[in-house]
């Protein structure tokens, strides 16, 4: 998917090293105008340097990077502009509001350091309190707020400058899992509301998915995959993608022929075992005899109690009950088939004992072949 | 003296205990089988902790009984109060309480000592715990060197190595992050099956009750809501309580237009000025007339695109969170807002209209 609007953050081949280790290795991004943008990745991805990169806070070994169009770092040309002189707004994991001042005093901070005039910083403040819906308690002290007010004050304090761009880092992993859920739907409300070019940098899938218009995944200083949140979970670009974002199982096997749009994968089993034979769909490029990854969401497999008859299921597995996990709103079970441990969700809730024989279907069309 | 077989192995009888002007627990009664896992839910204050600690001897209490097999614990009428180190029972708490100068086999060790073992025994039933809890590698390290889910680990490894009368639990878990806590309440309740040591484990978060327990008891202000299986507590709250407390709900009050009969009865809702007629199942003890809360889990609210009549509603999705495996819906109807469970399949949009059918075999009329 590309980007819409015009590009407001561009990053071109970036590269950031530290010693020996490429914390950030040859990176080209572009951000929209008004888009919220997630780079996501485990820690030491490079999500992180990337984005200090972008704010300024490390320099480019390579490549450069472009704000609204004006270069603000390039390692080529040896530019190399301070944050200050960036125009970017951040709001950090830790977004400490100041107890002791108002609403307004603490959005005004950083106006007042920077010597605006009276005028100047009344009049930025208030808008930003008022983008932020907040301008009815200006006046009220910082502790007063409850817990999504005070992500307002963050984020009116990181736009009343007026920057063209904010970034995000992990601003929301520091709350409790209720208080995260709320806060993240707040959050791009209020993003889409002001309308301001975000970058979010987060190692949580699920902030990822339910905020970004396009997610950036990241792994080892390099891009994996760009794409919108339904794209990047349900065509993942590599095993890595696939099981850094949401729960999946991955069989190992090799193609052996094709049956019209899906290949044949046949997947080993283990000493005296009959190899499992898989439809599935994607593996583009794949010849028979390569080696192929089938990735397989729990939800998309069904569970039956006697074997099914008929070929409408798809692909049929037999295997035994592991365990279960009740989860109320569903049941997560392992099924052992051959030598592979299969997860799967169900949400009807036949009683399983440990060992039963079951039965698992699933469509080639859920099975994805992943080439590495 | 009444005969106390399995199934009745600990019985906390009319238990009352009062802080100052406060009730903290309420009369309350039950039994637990050998073996079993039960676990103490509910929000703080609720009475919960109180009764643990009344179960550990902690504090005395003002009223009732306390008996474990045939050992009494504690009976105020009869002038009994057992000394807590004397009940034989091991704890886990949400400090992992372990001692930082000793070695992981040391802290282990350590109740076995006290009571005077042969060096012989102690060094295989440490040796047996550690495997059992996982800690094998880590037995020589100093317990410093641990991470917090291994700490846990090992306060766990020495409350259950002198196969103590009764397991206690405190919030064990509350202090790992997310991806411990889910890994390492499978991981107990695999340890607490596999020992089969009786256990009350009070906790406030649900789907920790949910994953772990044998049987749930729900408190709230000192007193018993429910008490059930984890899947009873979830698919059949008996109240407005409950029902919110466990899981998520969608609660809108209403009152009983038709009483079950033996299947399904029906309730009349309206909030706002939107109403509607919802067959589902009505809970015991709700009659005709009686006022009740319909409770409909988010899975259990179907969003389809043309009206099929018969508890079906009309709303606009005003959100549409997408997460991978499920969309977290918000549709709103009237002034209510429905939390739907959609399938990514479904592309619901943000501003569309949808109806919502809601599963009569899973909406449920509880008391309020």
């Amino acid at each position: 998917m590309t980007m819409n609007g015009k590009p407001m953050v561009e990053v071109d081949h970036l590269g950031k090293y530290f010693g020996a280790e490429k914390a950030v290795n040859d990176v080209s991004l572009t951000v929209g105008e008004g888009e919220f943008v997630t780079l996501l990745g485990p820690s030491g991805c490079g999500k992180t340097t990337t984005l200090r990169c972008i704010v300024g806070l490390e320099r480019p070994n390579a490549g450069a990077i472009r704000i609204g169009g004006d270069t603000v770092a390039s390692a080529e040309d040896n530019v190399y502009l301070n944050p200050e002189d960036r125009n970017i707004g951040m709001v950090f994991q830790s977004y400490a509001v100041w107890p002791h001042m108002t609403v307004f005093d603490n959005c005004a901070y950083g106006l007042r350091v920077r010597r605006a005039s009276a005028a100047e910083i009344q009049a930025k403040t208030m808008k930003a309190l008022k983008l932020v819906g907040l301008d009815h308690v200006a006046d009220r002290f910082a502790t007063k707020l409850s817990g999504g007010q005070r992500q307002r004050v963050a984020l009116a304090r990181a736009i009343v400058y007026e920057p063209r761009v904010v970034l995000f880092d992990e601003p929301l992993s520091n709350l409790d899992a209720k208080l995260r859920e709320l806060m993240r739907t707040e959050l791009v409300r209020m993003q889409k509301e002001v309308g301001i070019t975000s970058v979010y940098v987060t190692h949580d899938q699920a902030e990822a998915l339910s905020m970004s218009d396009r997610i950036i995944v990241m792994n080892k200083g390099v891009i994996q995959q760009v794409g919108d949140p339904e794209t990047i979970y349900s065509q993942p670009a590599n095993s890595f993608v696939a099981n850094f974002i949401g729960t999946v199982n991955l069989l190992e096997g090799t193609q052996k022929g094709r049956s019209g749009e899906y290949r044949n994968i046949e997947v080993p089993s283990g000493a005296g075992k009959a190899p499992l034979q898989i439809q599935a769909i994607g593996g583009e490029g794949a010849r028979d005899g390569d080696r192929l990854f089938v990735s397989l969401r729990p939800e998309d497999i069904v569970l039956h109690l006697s074997q099914p008859t008929g070929t409408s299921h798809g692909n049929l597995m037999e295997g035994q009950v592991i365990d279960t996990v009740y989860l109320g709103s569903f049941l997560e079970c392992r099924v052992r088939v051959g030598g592979h441990e299969i997860g799967i969700q169900i949400d009807h809730f036949e009683q399983l004992e440990e060992g039963q024989t079951v039965y698992l279907t699933f469509q080639p069309d859920h099975g994805l072949c992943l080439t590495d | 003296m009444a005969t106390h077989d399995d199934s009745n192995y600990l019985e906390v009888k009319n238990l009352v205990k009062w802080f100052g002007n406060d009730r903290a627990v309420d009369d309350i009664s039950f039994t637990i089988p050998r073996g079993a896992f039960l676990t103490l839910l509910g929000p703080s204050g609720c009475g919960k902790t109180t009764t643990l600690m009344s179960i550990a001897g902690l504090h005395s209490i003002d009223g009732g009984s306390i008996r474990v097999g045939d050992v009494i614990y504690t009976s105020p009428e009869e002038g009994l109060f057992l000394a807590p180190e004397k009940r034989d029972i091991g704890m886990v708490f949400q400090s992992y309480a372990i001692w930082p100068h000793m070695t992981v086999t040391q802290n282990v060790a350590y109740p076995l000592e006290i009571r005077k073992l042969p060096k012989d025994e102690i060094d295989d039933r440490v040796a047996a715990t550690l495997k059992l809890v996982g800690l094998t590698d880590m037995a020589d390290k100093m317990a410093t060197q641990l991470s917090g889910g291994q700490q846990q680990r090992a306060s766990l490894a020495r409350a259950i190595v002198s196969k103590p009368l009764l397991l206690l639990f405190d919030e064990p878990l509350s202090n790992l992050d997310l991806k411990l806590r889910e890994a390492m309440r499978v991981e107990l309740k695999r340890i607490q099956h596999e020992v089969g040591i009786t256990s009350v484990y009070v906790t406030h978060d649900q789907s920790e009750a949910l994953v772990m327990s044998d049987e749930i008891i729900v408190m709230s202000k000192g007193t018993i809501e429910q008490r059930g299986g984890p899947r009873d507590i979830y698919a059949r709250p008996v109240n407005r309580y409950v029902s919110n407390f466990i899981g998520v709900a969608n609660l809108l009050d209403g009152r009983v237009a038709k009483a079950a009969n033996g299947g399904l009865g029906m309730v009349e809702v309206s909030h706002n000025g939107a109403r509607i007629d919802v067959t589902c199942q009505i809970s015991d003890g709700l009659e005709e007339g009686s006022e009740t809360v319909l409770s409909v889990r988010p899975e259990n609210v179907h969003a389809i695109r043309e009206n099929e009549g018969g508890n079906c509603l009309e709303g606009e999705v005003i959100e549409a969170v997408f997460l991978g495996s499920y969309v977290d819906c918000r549709v709103k109807w009237g002034e209510f807002e429905w939390k739907v469970i959609a399938h990514p399949r479904d592309r619901l949009r943000k501003g569309e209209k949808v109806f919502l059918k809601l599963d009569p075999d899973h909406s449920l009329a509880v008391r309020p």
